[in-house]
C-alpha cells in the first residue's frame, strides 16, 4: 500500500545521523565567518587551524597519549584475557567480573577516584597521569575483545606446536599470539579511540604541562563557536575513517 | 625332584622375547599400571599395555572408555597419576609432549590457520632447527606422499576436510616419528572418504614402517585396519587381540555386543563328555565343544552366534527353532532379516546370495526355522554384569 513509507522512515534515521557530520563537513570549507551562511569555498580555517599552534600541539600531545595508552593496555589487557583462559586459579570469577565494574562504572566516578588516587601517592598531574588513567578505562575492552577471540580458539592448536616440538614459549609466539593478533588490534584501535577522545577521565587528570586536544576544543567552544573547530572535526573523522578501513582491512586478511 | 624335560618346559614358558617366534614382537612403547582420575572419577584404571614395534594398533570403545585419556598420556598432553610410559625402555613419565619421539594426529587437525600448508607441514622440521634445503626436501616428499605437493601454498581452510586430514598426516610424519598417535582422524569425513583414507593410512603405515596407535569408537574401522585391537570400557582393558580374535571369540560379553552384532541364546550344560558338551538351547540339544573356562552341569551360559552363523531353514525343516520374519533390509550384497522366535526371543540373520537363487527374499510373517552350523558358535560364562549389556547397547 504505501511502499515508500519504510524507505522514507530509514532516510529519516540516517538523515539524523549523518545531516549534523555533512553540514560540519561543508562548513568547514565556508569562507563566511558566520556559521549560518555560506561564503564560498575556501580553506582558511584549516590555515588558521594549523596556524594555532597551541592547537597543532594539543593535538599531537592527544595522538601521542592515545598511542601509548593503547599500546601499554593492549600488552597488559592481552597478557591478562591470555592467562583468564589459560589457567584456574582461586578468585578467577572476581578478576573477571572486576573488568566489567571498571567498564559500566560511571566516568565520573572513575575520574574523581583516580584524580584522589594521584593527590594521595602524589603523582603530578601530565603526561603520567593521563596514561595511568586511560590505561585503566581502555584496560577491560582490551581485555573482553581478546578473550572473545581466544573462547573460539581451538585448543588443540597449541598442543599441536608442542607435539611438533615447540617450547611453551615457543608456541607462544608461534601459534598463540599470530592466532589472537586481529583481537589485539582490535583491542588496540578501540583502546585508541576510547583514549583520543576521553573528556571526563582527562578533565580531572590533566594538568597544565600536558594539553591535549578534547579538552582544548571544550575550552574553545566555552567562549563562542569557532569555524576552525569545524575544520579540525573533518580531520578528525577522516582520521577516524581510515583507522576504521584499516582495521576491517587487517580483519578480512587474516580471515582468509 | 623334578625331570629335565619339565625344567626345560618352565624355562620355554617364560623364555625371553627374542626367543620367542612370529613378527612384531619386540616391545617398543610400554604401558605399565597407568591410573588417571579427573576429578575423582577414574579414567584409566592401572592399564598396562605393550605396543609393538611397527604394528597398527587400535583403541577401541564407546566415548568415555578412556581411550582418548590414554592417547593423551601417550603424547605427554596429561600426566598419569602413577605408572609409567617407556619407549624402548627409556622413561617418558615426566617428558614434555615436545620432547617425546612421537607424533598426533588430531580429530578436528588442529591445522594452524594463519600458515600455509607449506608451512604447517614444515613447523616440526623448523623446531629441529633443520638448514632451509632440507626441509623443503622433506616437506616436498612429505606433500607428495599425501598428493598435495600442489597445494603447497594454500591455507588450511582453503582446502576440504579430507585434503586437511592429509596435511595433518603429512605434518605428523615428516619428522620421522617412532610412533604415530591417531585421534579419531577420520571422524570428522564423510562414509567413502573415510573408506579410501582408511586404505590411505594402512599403505602409509606400511610404506612408512611407523608404529600406529589409532583410536576409534567405529568397530568396522578397527577390525579393518588394526593389526591388534585393544577393547576398552572404563579404563580397563576388555580384551586384547588381533581383529579375528576380538571378533570370534570375545573374551566377555561386552567385547562381544560391542564389536560386531550379536545374538545371545541362554543355554543349560546337560552333559560333560570329554571334550565335548550338550548344551539346551530353548529346548534343542546340540553337542558343542567345550570351551575354555570350567563349566558343571546345570550350569547357564551365553551362546553366542554372528548373525552370518545364523541359518534359515524351511518351515517344514525338521532342525533349528520355529519363528516368523518380522524384518528383512536388503543391503546389497546381504539380506539381513530380523526373526522372533516362538518365544519372542529376537534373532539377527545376515544371508548372502548366492547363484542359485539371486532374487531370493522374505515376506514379513513369513515362517522359517532357525539354525546354525555347528562349530560356529562362541561360549561365555554367566556374567554379574549382565544387567550392564542393556544399557551398553545404547552406546554402539
Amino acid at each position: 500500500m504505501i511502499r515508500w513509507l519504510p524507505r522514507a522512515w530509514l532516510m529519516l534515521i540516517y538523515g539524523l545521523l549523518y545531516v549534523p557530520i555533512a553540514v560540519l563537513v561543508v562548513f568547514s570549507f565556508n569562507d563566511s565567518r558566520s556559521g549560518y551562511t555560506w561564503g564560498g569555498l575556501s580553506l582558511r580555517w584549516y590555515e588558521t587551524l594549523f596556524n594555532n599552534h597551541a592547537m597543532v600541539e594539543a593535538m599531537w600531545n592527544s595522538l601521542w597519549l592515545a598511542l601509548s595508552a593503547a599500546t601499554v593496555s593492549t600488552l597488559i589487557g592481552g597478557l591478562t584475557a591470555l592467562a583468564l583462559h589459560r589457567y584456574r586459579f582461586r578468585g578467577k570469577r572476581v578478576l573477571n567480573g572486576m573488568l566489567f565494574v571498571v567498564m559500566m562504572s560511571p566516568e565520573i566516578v572513575l575520574a574523581i577516584s583516580l584524580l584522589a588516587l594521584f593527590l594521595l601517592v602524589g603523582i603530578q598531574l601530565g603526561y603520567v597521569s593521563l596514561l595511568l588513567a586511560h590505561v585503566t578505562f581502555c584496560l577491560p575492552f582490551v581485555v573482553i575483545t581478546v578473550m572473545a577471540r581466544l573462547s573460539g580458539f581451538d585448543e588443540s592448536l597449541p598442543e599441536a606446536a608442542r607435539d611438533l616440538g615447540a617450547s611453551d614459549f615457543t608456541m607462544t609466539r608461534t601459534v598463540l599470539i599470530p592466532v589472537i593478533m586481529p583481537a589485539l588490534l582490535a583491542g588496540w584501535l578501540l583502546g585508541f579511540t576510547l583514549s583520543l577522545d576521553d573528556v571526563v577521565v582527562s578533565t580531572f587528570v590533566s594538568g597544565p604541562t600536558y594539553e591535549i586536544l578534547p579538552l582544548r576544543i571544550y575550552s574553545m567552544v566555552r567562549v563562542g563557536l569557532k569555524p576552525e573547530v569545524n575544520a579540525l572535526g573533518t580531520l578528525l573523522l577522516v582520521f577516524s575513517l581510515v583507522m576504521l578501513s584499516l582495521s576491517q582491512w587487517i580483519l578480512t586478511r587474516s580471515k582468509q | 625332584m623334578p625331570t629335565p624335560l619339565f625344567v626345560f618346559g618352565a624355562f620355554w614358558k617364560n623364555r625371553p622375547l627374542f626367543m620367542r617366534a612370529g613378527p612384531m614382537t619386540q616391545t617398543l612403547l610400554s604401558l605399565s599400571n597407568l591410573t588417571k582420575q579427573f576429578g575423582g572419577k577414574t579414567v584409566l584404571d592401572s592399564l598396562d599395555l605393550d605396543i609393538y614395534d611397527g604394528e597398527f594398533i587400535t583403541l577401541l570403545g564407546p566415548s568415555g572408555c578412556g581411550k582418548t585419556t590414554l592417547l593423551r598420556l601417550i603424547a605427554g598432553f596429561e600426566q598419569p597419576d602413577c605408572g609409567a610410559i617407556s619407549l624402548s625402555g627409556v622413561d617418558l613419565t615426566g617428558t614434555p609432549p615436545e620432547g617425546r619421539p612421537l607424533n598426533t594426529v588430531f580429530q578436528h587437525y588442529a591445522l594452524f590457520p594463519h600458515m600455509s600448508v607449506f608451512d604447517n607441514v614444515a613447523y616440526g622440521l623448523k623446531m629441529e632447527k633443520r638448514p632451509a634445503d632440507e626441509i623443503r626436501d622433506r616437506v616436498g616428499e612429505a606433500l607428495a606422499m599425501v598428493q598435495l605437493q600442489d597445494y603447497a601454498r594454500r591455507k588450511p581452510q582453503q582446502l576440504s576436510g579430507g585434503q586437511q586430514q592429509r596435511v595433518a598426516i603429512a605434518r605428523a610424519v615428516v619428522k620421522r616419528p617412532r610412533l604415530l598417535l591417531l585421534d579419531e582422524p577420520l571422524s570428522a569425513l564423510d562414509y567413502k572418504l573415510r573408506r579410501t583414507m582408511q586404505i590411505e593410512l594402512k599403505r602409509l603405515q606400511r610404506e612408512l614402517g611407523i608404529t600406529f596407535v589409532f583410536v576409534t569408537h567405529d568397530q568396522e574401522e578397527a577390525l579393518s585396519m588394526s593389526d591388534r585391537v585393544v577393547v576398552l570400557k572404563d579404563g580397563v582393558v576388555q580384551q586384547l587381540g588381533t581383529p579375528r580374535e576380538v571378533y570370534e571369540r570375545p573374551a566377555n560379553l561386552f567385547t562381544a555386543r560391542f564389536v560386531g552384532e550379536t545374538n545371545f541364546f541362554p543355554g543349560t550344560v546337560d552333559a560333560i563328555n570329554g571334550g565335548e558338551i550338550i548344551v539346551d538351547v530353548f529346548g534343542l540339544k546340540r553337542t558343542l565343544r567345550k570351551p575354555g573356562f570350567e563349566l558343571h552341569p546345570g550350569q547357564t551360559v551365553h551362546v553366542l552366534l554372528r548373525p552370518e552363523d545364523i541359518r534359515v531353514l524351511e518351515p517344514s525343516d525338521e532342525q533349528g527353532l520355529a519363528g516368523r520374519i518380522v524384518e528383512r533390509n536388503y543391503k546389497g550384497s546381504t539380506l539381513d532379516s530380523v526373526i522372533h522366535l516362538d518365544d519372542g526371543t529376537e534373532v539377527l540373520a545376515s544371508e548372502f546370495f548366492d547363484e542359485d537363487d539371486p532374487a531370493f527374499d522374505y515376506r514379513l510373517g513369513e515362517p522359517v526355522r532357525v539354525s546354525w552350523v555347528d562349530g560356529w558358535e562362541w561360549l561365555l560364562p554367566e556374567e554379574s554384569t549382565v544387567a550392564n549389556i542393556g544399557s551398553l547397547a545404547d552406546d554402539v
